[in-house]
Formats: C-alpha cells, sequence, structure tokens
C-alpha cells in the first residue's frame, strides 16, 4: 500500500521531547482533518509509546528514537516508534495492564492506553535490540 | 507543568495545570509529597481542571498519591479528571483509588 504522505524525525530520549513529538505527529495527523477527540487520541498514544523509550528503552542513557507517520487511503494513519534500546524479554507480559517492570510512579497502562485509543498496535522487540511499536489509527474526521 | 496547593482545614486541594507526562509529573511530584507529609490533610483533592493533555504517567501520580494518602489514613478525591482517561482508569479499575467529582473545586 502507497502512502499518500509521510514524516520522520529522530529525537533524543530526554523527556522534554515527549510533549514535542506527540505535537508533532497531532500537527501532521491535522491533514486529515481529524476531530479534537481523535486528535487527542493520537496525542495520548504517541505520547505512551514515547514515554516507553525513555523510561525503558534507554533507562540510564540518552538515546535515539525514531518516528515515523504516514497517511494512507480513506483516513488512515499509520505511526512507527522505533529505539535501539535494551528490548522486552516478553511483549505479551509487557502489555498485561497495570504489569509495570518499574513499579513505584508508573502505572503499567501505557500499552492498554494505546491499545484503548487507537485501532491496532503491533509491538516487535529483540533483547539488546531495541523495540519497534506501530500504531494505526483511522481518522473519520469531521465530515463523518 | 504547575501544581497550585490550597489548603482548608483538612482538605487539601491541588490545582494541576498543564501538561501531565512523565515530564510533567516528575516536576511536581516532590512538592505535592512534601505538602502532604507537612499538612497532613485528611483529603486531598486533586484537580485536573487546568490540565491540557493527560496520559498514564498521569494516572500513576494519581496511584502513588493514593498510596501515600492510605499510608497516613487519608483519602484522595479526584477532579475534573479528563473524559478519555478516566476511561482508561475505568477499564483498570481503577476508579476505586478515590472519588471522582466533576464540578469545579470551589477555592
Amino acid at each position: 500500500m502507497k502512502s499518500l504522505n509521510e514524516m520522520r524525525m529522530t529525537v533524543e530520549s530526554r523527556s522534554v521531547n515527549e510533549g514535542f513529538a506527540r505535537v508533532a505527529v497531532a500537527a501532521f495527523a491535522s491533514q486529515l482533518d481529524p476531530t479534537v477527540e481523535e486528535i487527542s487520541d493520537v496525542k495520548t498514544a504517541v505520547s505512551e509509546a514515547v514515554t516507553n523509550c525513555i523510561v525503558h528503552a534507554y533507562p540510564k542513557t540518552v538515546g535515539k528514537i525514531y518516528i515515523s507517520a504516514a497517511i494512507y487511503k480513506n483516513g488512515l494513519l499509520k505511526i512507527r516508534i522505533k529505539d535501539n534500546g535494551v528490548g522486552i524479554p516478553d511483549v505479551k507480559k509487557a502489555m498485561e495492564p497495570l504489569y509495570t517492570s518499574l513499579g513505584g510512579e508508573r502505572a503499567g497502562l501505557g500499552f492498554a492506553v494505546m491499545e484503548s485509543f487507537t485501532d491496532k498496535v503491533r509491538v516487535r522487540s529483540t533483547v539488546g535490540k531495541g523495540t519497534t511499536v506501530t500504531l494505526e489509527k483511522k481518522m473519520c474526521g469531521r465530515d463523518e | 507543568m504547575a501544581a497550585r496547593i490550597i489548603y482548608e482545614k483538612d482538605k487539601m486541594t491541588v490545582r494541576l495545570e498543564g501538561d501531565l507526562d512523565h515530564h510533567g509529573a516528575a516536576i511536581i511530584r516532590a512538592g505535592i509529597d512534601d505538602a502532604i507529609l507537612v499538612n497532613r490533610p485528611k483529603t486531598l483533592v486533586l484537580d485536573f481542571g487546568g490540565i491540557t493533555f493527560m496520559d498514564s504517567s498521569g494516572i500513576g501520580l494519581v496511584m502513588g498519591r493514593y498510596r501515600l494518602m492510605q499510608s497516613l489514613g487519608g483519602e484522595i478525591v479526584m477532579s475534573n479528571m479528563p473524559k478519555n482517561i478516566k476511561k482508561v482508569m475505568r477499564l483498570a479499575g481503577l476508579e476505586k483509588l478515590g472519588r471522582m467529582e466533576d464540578e469545579e473545586v470551589k477555592v
């Protein structure tokens, strides 16, 4: 499937970039004329994925987070968030609501939020190599 | 991200303002906990009315303050929680952490 438009960006895994990343992706998605709620869903899902990179993928270092987004026919938005961090040993467990490998201040709801605010979440991870999260959401827009 | 803290008798209200993500939560957390430990309120009201964005890090902030208030024998009230976040908290069964109120907290 060929995309109608694409964007790519790289940010460092500093927490101050969480806001920048979600707003940048939301700005790209805005060409689909989405509703306020759709944009809010995209922002929240991206924020979760980027926060995971900062908190989990690069726990003690600053690494690169590769973010890309593409638009397809019928308002389909695909977002990819990739890191070269530590990887997830058990993806199924990591995706369980309320599970967190860190405890304390982490709610363990990152993937649950991504799943609840998008149509499809795909996670590919290799320990020691990194993780790629792909989010898909159909933006119905304001005229439907 | 900012947190304005208002005391009245046994109640402490924290009015949260700005983007409550992992970055924002880290900025305000210690200040809120210090205020709780000094004032020992019976009720902690977290007012989300001034929040412009919130993700699961905000839920983590609530869970952490819930634990602290519980250890001190107090309760928490969540006021003006964003609709989408309320949905996620319900899914995770977290609405039991405290009372949810939608009306503006009078200050």
